[in-house]
């Protein structure tokens, strides 16, 4: 195919600007371009898929080897067809793709060009997905003042701060909003503030341009410029450096930033939807967090309480992950004995509903019978039982123990604070794991990243 | 130990659940242990394949894009999965062997001219 005749930096410019996965094979069905938002659906960069097999980069279910863009290439008729994709980070996403025969001057079919179009949205038969409330369980009246408030961030476009402790939901209330918004139709890109050092997560966030810095071989666009037209969610945004802080208020008050070694201003239309985990108003006084960022940021706020303070929704959640794995898992489990559920119904989830959900599959995985026993629950919820007492004398100190939250458990037997204790799950979770940390964050409850802070924290790593 | 490769001629399948043949190679930590044998599987499906590797007692699967739940029950299952690797079964045996294969690795066999072969 004859591309010498345009411009090559135009045609990548082109192609970034439209919302949906592009890639030009050429006449062996070899990647020759591909557009961001096709790097962001498939997981490779196009350094990477340049001169590969168009089919071992996007891995269609479009026939073995191929067929369907072998039969364009071969009759030059066009073609649309429902299919899907898995990329490069396990996820299986319903496309539409549009395969069209690319000519040279001289009408001799050159290449083709495949457009994707993320279906999922259309695709999901689940209500609960369209509605974002619907997405999140709870009866409780904490959760009832959540559900009251989501749709109103969903009308608005100005920036909306999510707190809540770890596994609270924060990332599906933010995917919720986006959803239910007007862009809904327009990339959702979430960053992990806390999970890059500063210099990776500035040309992460801002993209790069060409010889910004050894090995910048090619203009990055960079997250915000992914999200373009859609919304940026920043999670862990309390973890944010200083520097970049001061970059993220740039943009939010200009809607412009320079990408790191440019030149010119590039101008992107983003909703932000930021998150945390940590007490902001603590970081501004420790001088951690800028008070300017944090009111910017603060202009529509939902706090997500945590699940000891979620009256009744505990015994819903149970249920309703019992009933997910039960499905999954091709199991008839019917539920679970009393002893069980006395025992899930006063634990504490320090790590909330993401912990109950590990429990629950745990649990379903191991339960051979019809019903949930103690004995198929993690081990280590027992353990913690003990701790509890010790968790909500230190809750108690710091003021923020509600008036329903169970009584303290009678014994404790464990000297030290939550600090030593908080230490000592941990490397037995990790004993338990024999170093794996994913499992260890499993077991615990936690995400990856929670595990990661705190075995900082602790001076374990 | 075996190793389990998802093949589609000469290269690694790009899709683990539309695998109609395999690779089972025997490796005793240092060398094979005899010829790789292939084997057709009569129907594609995630879930037949993930029952065959555990009925085989694979140590090692070596596979295109996969599923997070197919994914997730191998490694449950204590195997190591090299996933998302694109370019000849050979080239990506040889890795293994030589302890060199991550996930994700494009060989540099994977523009070769055989892969609709």
């Amino acid at each position: 195919m004859n591309l010498t005749s345009l411009h090559h930096i135009a045609i990548s410019e082109v192609l970034n600007g439209l919302p949906h996965g592009i890639a030009v094979l050429d006449r062996e069905l070899r990647v020759m371009e591909m557009n961001c938002y096709l790097e962001v659906l498939t997981g490779y960069t196009i350094a990477e898929a340049r001169g590969v097999y168009g089919n071992f980069v996007l891995r269609s279910n479009l026939g073995p080897r191929g067929q369907q863009l072998q039969k364009v290439m071969e009759t030059g008729e066009p073609i649309s067809v429902e299919g899907n994709i898995i990329n490069r980070h396990h996820k299986k996403i319903p496309i539409l793709f549009s395969i069209s025969p690319l000519r040279s001057e001289g009408g001799k079919l050159a290449g083709l060009l495949v457009v994707l179009e993320d279906i999922s949205v259309l695709q999901n038969k689940n209500p609960r997905i369209y509605d974002g409330t619907e997405m999140i369980l709870g009866h409780s009246p904490r959760m009832q003042e959540v559900f009251d408030l989501m749709p109103v961030l969903a009308q608005t476009d100005a920036s909306v701060l999510i707190t809540g402790e770890t596994g609270t939901g924060k990332d599906i209330v933010a995917e919720a909003i986006h959803k239910s918004s007007r862009r809904a139709r327009h990339p959702f890109i979430k960053v992990n503030c806390g999970a890059l050092p500063e210099s990776l997560l500035e040309s992460e966030l801002f993209g790069y341009v060409r010889g910004a810095f050894t090995g910048a071989v090619k203009d990055k666009p960079g997250m915000f410029r992914l999200a373009h037209e859609g919304t940026i969610f920043l999670t862990e945004i309390g973890d944010l450096p200083m520097p970049l802080q001061v970059k993220i208020l740039s943009v939010l008050d200009d809607k412009e930033f320079f990408p790191v070694g440019g030149t010119q201003k590039i101008k992107v239309d983003v909703r932000v939807i930021a998150a945390t985990h940590r007490f902001l108003r603590e970081q501004i006084q420790n001088g951690k967090f800028r008070e300017d960022l944090f009111y910017r940021l603060n202009v529509l706020r939902i706090h997500l309480p945590p699940l000891r303070e979620r009256e009744g929704d505990i015994r819903l959640l149970l249920d309703h992950f019992l009933r997910e794995f039960e499905t999954k898992l091709n199991k008839s489990i019917k539920g679970f004995t009393t002893n069980a559920l006395n025992l899930l119904l006063a634990y504490s989830y320090p790590g909330n509903v993401r912990e109950l959900r590990n429990i629950v599959e745990y649990a379903a995985n191991i339960c051979q019978g019809k019903r949930v026993r103690t004995e198929h629950l993690p081990q280590y919820i027992f353990t913690c039982q003990i701790t509890t007492g010790a968790h909500q004398a230190e809750a108690h100190e710091t003021g923020r123990q509600e008036e329903d939250a169970p009584p303290a458990a009678p014994f404790k037997t464990r000297p030290g604070n939550w600090n030593d204790i908080e230490k000592e799950m941990i490397l037995q979770a990790l004993t338990k794991s024999r170093g794996n940390r994913s499992h260890a964050a499993g077991i615990l409850g936690w995400g990856r990243t929670t595990l990661w802070r705190k075995l900082k924290t602790h001076g374990l790593m | 130990m075996k190793i389990l490769i998802t093949i589609q001629g000469n290269f690694v399948a790009p899709r683990f659940d539309m695998v109609s043949e395999v690779l089972i190679a025997s490796y005793d930590g240092q060398q094979l242990i005899g010829k790789p044998r292939t084997i057709l599987i009569s129907r594609p499906s995630a879930d037949e394949l993930c029952s065959f590797i555990t009925k085989e007692e694979i140590a090692i699967v070596v596979c295109g894009g996969i599923e997070e739940r197919h994914y997730k029950y191998l490694t449950w299952r204590k195997m190591m999965v090299f996933d998302s690797i694109i370019g000849p079964h050979a080239e990506a045996l040889q890795m293994v062997i030589e302890n060199r294969l991550v996930p994700g690795t494009i060989l540099p066999g994977a523009a070769g001219d055989e892969a609709w072969a």
